[in-house]
C-alpha cells in the first residue's frame, strides 16, 4: 500500500470542521474496499464495520476527519474578504498564507495584511490580529460577490511536499493521517482473525467540540474504544517531555483518561509484534476524542495512540510516513487480540 | 505569460542568478548582436544601432530575494539568513526549495498549543526558526544543503480571478521579460538590454553594467510595491493595481529625469496606454547607481504594480505588464523613428508628442 499517496489524496481534498460533508463520500468509498457496510450517520460520522465472529461484542476505532480552516464573514468594497477561524490558528501563520475559499466553485486567495513598510514602531512590535488580515481573490466585488457568500469555508492550499527520510507534509495531516492509519488497519485486518465488530468511525468536529465522537461513541455504545489522533513532533524549542519524536512510531499515551488496562495490552503488543512505539504521557485532558469516549454512556474503557505531527494546525504539518504505518498495524493487532481479552467480561460496556 | 511563468519558476536568488539568465540567454539569441556576462554575473545584450551613436540602456534585475544556508541543529534542521529584504514575520509554515537540487523544505512554525503566553504575543524571529527538510542528522543536512546553498520561496504560478497572477520574485522577472521583448525590435539607437544582478542587495549588478555600457538615458523595469489594500490609508496606495504601467518621479534612490518622464507620460496617454505615478518616495532600484554613473545619465522607471511584493504571493494585473510592455514598446519605437525627440531630451528640451 502506498500510504504517502493515500496521505496525498486525503489531504488534497477539504473538510473544514461543520463543513465535512465536502468529503465524507470520499472518505466512505475509502471504506467500502474492506468494510461489511459502511454509512455516513446523521451527524456525518462515516461509519465502516467489519463484523467479526463474536454478536453483539463492539470495538470502535475512530479518527476525526475535520481539520481546522476559516469562514467567510465579510466582503469589503473593494472585494477583499475578511474571516475568521475554525478551530485553533495562530493569526502569525496567516500572513502571505494560500487559502482555497469553497464558494460556488473553488477560489484562490492569498492572506494579506498592512504592508511592513507602512508599520509604525508600535505595530512592528505586536502581532497581527485576526480581524486587520483579509482575503484577496484578484477579483473585483463584482465577481467576488458572484462566487462567494458569507458563511463560505475556507481552507489552506495543499503543499504536498515529499521531504527525505519518509517525512511528508502538508495541511490537514492533523487528522487525515489517522484515517489513513485506519484504512492500513483494515488492510491488515484482511490477513487476521479478529472475534469481535470493530466499528471504524471517521468522525466531525473534533476541532471545535468532539461532536463526532461524543455522537458516534453513543450511537455504537462499544465495548472498547480506540482514538487515534496527532501528538506534537519534536521542535529544538519545545521541552523533551511535551513532544514525541517523529519516525520513532505511534505514541501510546498514558494517563488517567486511558484504561490502563488495555494500554498494557497495547504496550505488550507493540513489543510482541516488533513494532516501534514511544509512550506518551497524558496528565490530564488529551486534546482528543478519547476525553469523550471515556465517558460516554456508562463509560467506555479507552485507548488512544497518537501519531507524531510537526507544526500542528499549519499549512506545512509534517509526519514521518512509517508512523502512520506503524500506527495502522498496531491497531489491527491490538484489535484483533483484545477480543480474546475481553470475552466474557460484562463491566466492558453498559447493556 | 508562458514567459512570465518560466522565469518566475526559476530559482534566481541574489549571488545565484546563473538559471535566470541561461534561460534569458538562450531566449534573446535571436535577436542581438553581442551578448555577455560581465565579471558579476550581469547578463548584457548590444543590439547595434542603425544610425545613432546615442547609447539606450534598458535595465531589469534577474535576482529576487531569498534565503541562504548558515547552519543546522543535532536533530538535521536547518538555520538560515535571509538574502534582501523579507518580511521575517510571514515566514512560519511557508515552504521553500533548498540549492541547485530543488530539495523542498518547511519553515518551522511552533504549534498554537505549544506557545506561551508571551511567545503567542511576539512576533518570530528568523533566527529561532528553522527549515526542515526531513533530514534527522546534522551531517545528512550539512551533505544535501552545504553552508551557503542558496535557498528560495516555492510557490508556483497560478492565475487568479480573471486578470491577476500570482507568483513569487515577479519583482523583477516582469522587468526581464519587457526587456526581452525590447530586443525584438531595430532602432536606430544603440540599445543595451541590461539584465543585471544582486538588485536586492544595494544595486550591486547595475552599478558596473552601467559603467561598462556608458549609456545617454537609462530605463529601467522593476515590480514595484502596491498598498492599495485594506488596513492602509488612501495616502498610503504607492500604486493601484489594474490602474496600468507606473511611472516613478522620486523615490530613496534616484530622480527621474523630468523631462523624460513628461516625454513618457505623453506618449502613454496619447496611445491610451494605462499608465500612473507612484504616489510615495519609498523604495529605491537600479536607476539609482545608473544616474549617477559617469558624467550622470538620465533616468526613468517604468513598473508593475505587485502587492505582497518579496513574498512568495506576490499579485499582480496581467493588465498592468501588458502596459508597461506596450509602454516600454511604444517609448523605443518613438525614439527610434524621432531622433530629435531623443536629441530634445538629451538637450533637456520638454517633447511634444
Amino acid at each position: 500500500m502506498d500510504v504517502k499517496n493515500l496521505l496525498k489524496e486525503l489531504t488534497e481534498i477539504s473538510g473544514v470542521s461543520g463543513y465535512e460533508y465536502n468529503i465524507s463520500e470520499a472518505l466512505s468509498r475509502y471504506f467500502r474496499k474492506y468494510c461489511d457496510t459502511v454509512e455516513i450517520d446523521k451527524f456525518g460520522n462515516v461509519i465502516g464495520l467489519k463484523k467479526g465472529v463474536e454478536p453483539e461484542k463492539k470495538i470502535i476505532v475512530t479518527a476525526h476527519y475535520d481539520e481546522i480552516g476559516l469562514l467567510v464573514k465579510s466582503i469589503d468594497e473593494n472585494g477583499f474578504i475578511r474571516f475568521t477561524n475554525i478551530g485553533g490558528i495562530d493569526p502569525k501563520i496567516l500572513l502571505a498564507a494560500e487559502v482555497i475559499i469553497y464558494g460556488k466553485t473553488e477560489i484562490s486567495g492569498v492572506i494579506g495584511a498592512k504592508p511592513p513598510h507602512l508599520l509604525d514602531a508600535d505595530e512592528v512590535k505586536k502581532t497581527v490580529k485576526l480581524q486587520n488580515l483579509y482575503i484577496d481573490t484578484g477579483m473585483d466585488l463584482k465577481k467576488v460577490k458572484e462566487y462567494i457568500s458569507i458563511g463560505d469555508y475556507i481552507s489552506f492550499k495543499p503543499v504536498s511536499l515529499e521531504l527525505k527520510s519518509d517525512y511528508f507534509a502538508t495541511k490537514a495531516l492533523d487528522n487525515r493521517c489517522s484515517f489513513a492509519a485506519m484504512i492500513v488497519a483494515l488492510e491488515e485486518l484482511k490477513r487476521l482473525k479478529h472475534d469481535y465488530d470493530i466499528y471504524f468511525v471517521a468522525t466531525v468536529q473534533e476541532e471545535v467540540h468532539l461532536t463526532g465522537a461524543i455522537t458516534a461513541s453513543y450511537n455504537i455504545n462499544p465495548h472498547i474504544a480506540i482514538v487515534v489522533d496527532v501528538c506534537h513532533g519534536d521542535m529544538p524549542d519545545v521541552p523533551k517531555e511535551r513532544s514525541s519524536t517523529c519516525g520513532k512510531g505511534p505514541a501510546i499515551a498514558v494517563g488517567p483518561v486511558l484504561n490502563k488496562q488495555h494500554t498494557n495490552k497495547l504496550v505488550e503488543i507493540a513489543k510482541k509484534e516488533n513494532i516501534n512505539y514511544q509512550i506518551d504521557v497524558e496528565p490530564g485532558g488529551t486534546g482528543t476524542e478519547a476525553w469523550a469516549t471515556q465517558v460516554s454512556r456508562c463509560g467506555i474503557p479507552t485507548v488512544l495512540l497518537n501519531i507524531p505531527l510537526k507544526y500542528m494546525h499549519t499549512p506545512v504539518e509534517t509526519l514521518n510516513v512509517t508512523d502512520v504505518v506503524n500506527t495502522g498495524k498496531l491497531i489491527a493487532r491490538f484489535a484483533s487480540s483484545v477480543s480474546e481479552e475481553c470475552k466474557g467480561k460484562e463491566d466492558c460496556s453498559c447493556k | 505569460m508562458q514567459i512570465i511563468k518560466d522565469l518566475v519558476e526559476l530559482n534566481g536568488v541574489s549571488g545565484s542568478e546563473e538559471q535566470v539568465a541561461n534561460y534569458i540567454k538562450q531566449k534573446i539569441s535571436d535577436y542581438t548582436d553581442e551578448v555577455y556576462t560581465d565579471a558579476l554575473g550581469n547578463l548584457i545584450a548590444f543590439k547595434k544601432g542603425k544610425s545613432s551613436n546615442v547609447n539606450i540602456m534598458l535595465s531589469a534585475h534577474m535576482d529576487e530575494v531569498g534565503f541562504i544556508v548558515t547552519g543546522y541543529t543535532d536533530t538535521g534542521l536547518i538555520k538560515f539568513r535571509n538574502v534582501g529584504g523579507v518580511d521575517e514575520r510571514i515566514l512560519p509554515g511557508k515552504t521553500v526549495l533548498v540549492g541547485d537540487n530543488k530539495i523542498p523544505g518547511v519553515i518551522s512554525a511552533k504549534a498554537i498549543h505549544l506557545q506561551e503566553r508571551d511567545e503567542f504575543s511576539s512576533n518570530w524571529k528568523m533566527k529561532n526558526l528553522f527549515i526542515d527538510i526531513g533530514s534527522e542528522k546534522k551531517d545528512e543536512a550539512e551533505k544535501l544543503a552545504p553552508l551557503g546553498e542558496y535557498i528560495c520561496f516555492n510557490s508556483s504560478y497560478q492565475e487568479l480571478g480573471t486578470e491577476c497572477v500570482k507568483a513569487k520574485a515577479l519583482d523583477d522577472r516582469v522587468g526581464c521579460a519587457i526587456l526581452v521583448e525590447a530586443l525584438k525590435g531595430t532602432y536606430e539607437f544603440n540599445l543595451y538590454a541590461c539584465f543585471t544582478v544582486q538588485e536586492e542587495l544595494g544595486l550591486r549588478g547595475a552599478e558596473v553594467a552601467a559603467f561598462r555600457v556608458k549609456p545617454d538615458i537609462g530605463i529601467v523595469f522593476e515590480g514595484t510595491t502596491c498598498s492599495d489594500v485594506p488596513e492602509t490609508e488612501k495616502h498610503q496606495h504607492s500604486t493601484r493595481l489594474g490602474k496600468g504601467a507606473v511611472l516613478t518621479v522620486i523615490d530613496r534612490t534616484a530622480y527621474s529625469d523630468r523631462i523624460l518622464v513628461n516625454y513618457i507620460y505623453n506618449l502613454a496617454k496619447a496611445k491610451n496606454i494605462p499608465v500612473q505615478f507612484k504616489e510615495t518616495a519609498t523604495g529605491g532600484n537600479d536607476a539609482g547607481k545608473i544616474q549617477r554613473t559617469g558624467k550622470g545619465v538620465k533616468v526613468a522607471v517604468i513598473s508593475v504594480p505587485c502587492r505582497y511584493i518579496h513574498s512568495p504571493v506576490s499579485l499582480m494585473s496581467k493588465k498592468d505588464y501588458e502596459s508597461s510592455k506596450n509602454l516600454a514598446l511604444l517609448i523605443l519605437e518613438n525614439l527610434s523613428s524621432n531622433l530629435d525627440n531623443m536629441d530634445k531630451i538629451l538637450k533637456g528640451v520638454e517633447v511634444n508628442v
